[in-house]
């Protein structure tokens, strides 16, 4: 079976000549069709960046230095900006972290589903009206055609982001990239934005990239996983597998630092600081080997 | 010398609401009849979600705010309605910690500065010497190197400024300290470093804590006492172990089960689960 997304040996730096800096450092994940893969790292281990990589979205200062993305086969690198972009929005979507800022504050909801339905499935202003009403109410929105006169502010940050979900799996993507979605919701909150996922892309049969840096949403939601650190992959497989015997010492050390609310709190050990240095010093090493290897 | 330092009675507090231009505010309330008794050396975990009124119930407890009614008692001084002139003898011995220091320490000052400034502006420091040395030792206690005296916030990790904050927090030796959300922001391997910091400080030096979080997970790590707040009221108040192992009200265990523990659960992604159909429908 052909991957959904392949990524192989992808390299990310930031700036440039003498200041660039690694932020991915040969990178390799595959993604099959409907598989939900959950990608764990912390701040600065360059999973957003890998995202971004993905829907070509990079920083301007960023630049992929190594390596290919292929989706569905099909090589994004090489790809022409038309092409990628008629891709983007449609068959690769992206769900944003923030929902305050993804969404066009003078712009009411109805508008701004429209312009995507219109612009991807070429449809007349009524119908994409109509869809953009069912969307709403496949994401559990009561009242949606009240919800499409609204504007961003007049609804709540739950809800933002249930709109936002809408608009990702409106034309039936292969590929959601959903960039730690639920990270400014309350858990309760979470747990519906989880569900809602979920369901979706059971129905419209989409594979997932989910950015997280909480092992607990992995566990829930993704069959696959892919820790990131320093921008490299530590350790990747089944989630069961990962989460009941983590080879790496590293995920073994966020296991043991991620306080959990059935265990008291003398089970709680912090990552050991001397285990972080040495893994950023290993990839500061890779670097300059990297750097020597192509002079 | 009472077993109980902070005691609240009824607390109540109201925001004056606009409901038109011309019409008299109606006030809202956000804190309805609250009752805790924070014991002496003792940690209270506030959990609520956004909404609840936690952080306004901590900013009533250092008296940023004052309570529309209902009394607030500390150590035995009823402090709900004392003037700015008359807190200012209490302001030593009650501190906060914020969310987020990056926004809360200085950005145009060392940390030394920083750090010495409640000492300067309560006259306990004795010239530029003291300050060096007083700001060392709190970093010290913080577990920061006192090198740290001359660096500028934004030369600092996340986990380095909240340790600066909390190090702020402690300079005039307080006894009561109310810390809102301060490892909300922080990765896991820092948030687990400051979880422990926080419990050997208040080992070290007997503190009072009101530790407010979204987080319940958090929250067992640290604190002896947990209330639950949800719509400005306390719908559940207990000893840690109890709330975990038997949580009473309803609004508890639906907070208790939302958490995904980093352990596979088939089902748990079943939208089954009775409170989507309360929570819904929060349109303005």
């Amino acid at each position: 079976m052909t991957p959904v997304l392949s990524v192989q040996g992808l390299q990310v730096a930031i700036g440039k000549g003498a200041h660039a800096a690694n932020v991915l450092r040969g990178v390799s994940l595959d993604l099959q069709p409907g598989e939900v893969r959950g990608l764990v790292g912390e701040s600065g281990a360059g999973k957003s960046m890998l995202g971004r990589a993905v829907l070509g979205l990079l920083p301007a200062n960023a630049a992929i230095t190594a390596g290919t993305i292929t989706f569905a086969g099909r090589d994004l690198l090489a790809m022409g900006e038309p092409e990628r972009r008629g891709l983007l929005g449609r068959s690769i979507a992206l769900i944003p972290q923030d929902p305050m800022t993804s969404l066009n504050p003078v712009k009411r909801v109805g508008a701004q589903m429209a312009l995507l339905l219109r612009h991807h499935l070429a449809l007349s202003k009524r119908e994409a009206r109509e869809r953009a009403a069912d969307l709403l109410a496949e994401v559990a929105i009561r009242e949606p055609r009240r919800v499409l006169e609204l504007y961003p502010h007049e609804i709540s940050g739950g809800m933002r982001q249930r709109v936002l979900i809408a608009m990702a799996f409106a034309c039936d993507p292969v590929l959601v990239i959903a960039d730690e979605p639920t990270t400014a919701l309350d858990v309760t909150v979470q747990r519906q934005v989880l569900q809602l996922v979920e369901r979706l892309r059971l129905r419209h049969g989409s594979a997932v990239l989910f950015i997280t840096h909480d092992l607990g949403v992995v566990a829930k939601l993704c069959r696959t996983m892919t820790v990131l650190h320093a921008g490299r992959v530590l350790e990747e497989g089944e989630t069961a597998e990962v989460l009941a015997r983590p080879r790496h010492p590293y995920t073994r050390a966020l296991l043991a630092a991620t306080p959990r609310a059935d265990r008291p709190a003398e089970a709680l050990r912090p990552v050991p600081p001397a285990l972080i240095e040495s893994l950023w010093s290993e990839a500061y090493r890779l670097d300059r080997l990297a750097v020597v290897g192509t002079a | 010398m009472s077993d109980v330092l902070l005691r609240t009675g009824s607390l109540s507090f109201a925001y004056p609401q606009r409901t038109g231009l011309f019409r008299p505010p109606v006030p809202r309330e956000v804190i309805r009849q609250i009752d805790l008794a924070v014991p002496r050396g003792s940690v209270l975990g506030l959990v609520g979600e956004s909404g609840s009124g936690k952080t306004t119930l901590g900013r009533l407890l250092v008296r940023l705010l004052e309570p529309t009614s209902g009394g607030i008692q500390f150590d035995g001084v009823e402090i709900g309605h004392l003037s700015e002139a008359e807190m200012r003898p209490l302001r030593a011995r009650i501190q906060m910690i914020f969310q987020d220091p990056q926004s809360s320490l200085n950005p145009r000052l060392r940390l030394g500065v920083t750090l010495t400034r409640p000492l300067q502006v309560h006259g306990r420091l004795q010239g530029r010497r003291d300050r060096r040395d007083r700001a060392a030792a709190l970093l010290d206690l913080v577990g920061l190197p006192a090198a740290f005296v001359d660096r500028y916030p934004h030369e600092l990790s996340g986990g380095q400024r909240q340790r600066a904050g909390i190090a702020r927090a402690l300079a005039l030796e307080p006894d009561f300290i109310v810390a809102d959300e301060i490892v909300s922001g922080l990765d896991v391997s820092t948030q687990a470093h400051i979880l422990l910091l926080l419990r050997e400080l208040r080992a070290r030096l007997g503190l009072t804590l009101v530790f407010i979080s979204h987080d319940l997970s958090v929250v067992r790590v640290l604190c002896d006492d947990v209330a639950i707040l949800h719509h400005g009221e306390v719908v559940e108040y207990g000893p840690v172990a109890r709330i975990f192992s038997s949580p009473q009200h309803v609004y508890t265990r639906q907070l208790l089960t939302a958490i995904p523990l980093p352990d596979v659960e088939p089902g748990w992604l079943d939208e089954s689960n009775p409170f989507v159909a309360h929570q819904q429908g929060s349109a303005a």
